[in-house]
């Protein structure tokens, strides 16, 4: 199939939802079949790309941070990366500006940038198909 | 006629919304649409065979394309020999390659 590019909103916080990790796996299945994805990370969802989210260890399961091998979102996004730069297709993440400033949650792993509602419809408009996976 | 690709996240014992849900795949393929259901997440759980397995008969008698996650039901441990009939193992692939394709994704 020939190049596409699909949209997906995102709004749920990380650690919170499975709705992320559906979400990114589908970002991650698009992304291996050579297509673009451009992701607009509303709400929550702009701490997915949060530079500052950190392992620790799990002192009730007696175990240090390397045994723990917390996963971490920032980290699955930069693979996706990653994985869009190796299979030829991009991944643009955009992260609402005005929930990221709510939230202090400003400074994103490279690759990851802030925008508006307005990027959202130039994608959208853009796109051969948007998907929204909302909160409930 | 339009294409839709519905993923259904939730199982119809968690929320009353999803047999609204079946019910709208199955009227908008009797409308003559072409329609696929993704199970997905606790979605997948109503895929056993069980009381509410009818669900996809009827589904199935609309034309509706009935589609679940593999990596869900292994999640939840869920061997295909559960599965009740009428519905078929997929991956997100196939999600994505039906997105690509154009059709008016939905989820719920």
């Amino acid at each position: 199939m020939a190049k596409k590019h699909l949209t997906l909103v995102m709004m749920d916080a990380p650690f919170e939802n499975a709705r992320t990790v559906s979400g990114l796996r589908l970002i991650d299945a698009a992304l291996r079949r050579g297509h673009d994805v451009t992701v607009f990370a509303y709400e929550g969802a702009v701490a997915l790309t949060f530079a500052k989210q950190a392992p620790h260890a799990n002192a009730v399961h007696g175990r240090d941070a390397a045994q723990e091998d917390h996963p971490l979102p920032k980290d699955w996004i930069a693979a996706l990366m990653a994985t869009a730069a190796q299979n030829g297709g991009q991944l643009e993440w955009i992260n609402c500006g005005l929930c990221v400033d709510e939230r202090g949650v400003g400074e994103a792993i490279p690759g990851a940038k802030r925008g508006s509602p307005a990027d959202l419809w130039k994608a959208a408009e853009a796109s051969d198909n948007t998907l929204v996976i909302g909160t409930r | 006629m339009a294409s839709y690709l519905l993923f259904e996240s939730q199982e119809p014992f968690e929320s009353a919304g999803v047999q609204r849900h079946y019910e709208l795949a199955a009227g908008l393929a009797r409308e003559g649409n072409q329609v696929t259901v993704f199970l997905i997440q606790n979605g997948v759980l109503v895929a056993r065979r069980s009381v509410r397995s009818d669900a996809f008969a009827g589904l199935a008698r609309a034309g509706v394309l009935v589609l679940v996650d593999e990596f869900s039901l292994k999640e939840r441990g869920i061997p295909p020999s559960r599965l009740a009939e009428g519905v078929k193992i997929a991956t997100l692939d196939q999600a994505v390659d039906q997105m690509a394709e154009g059709r008016k994704a939905l989820w719920f």
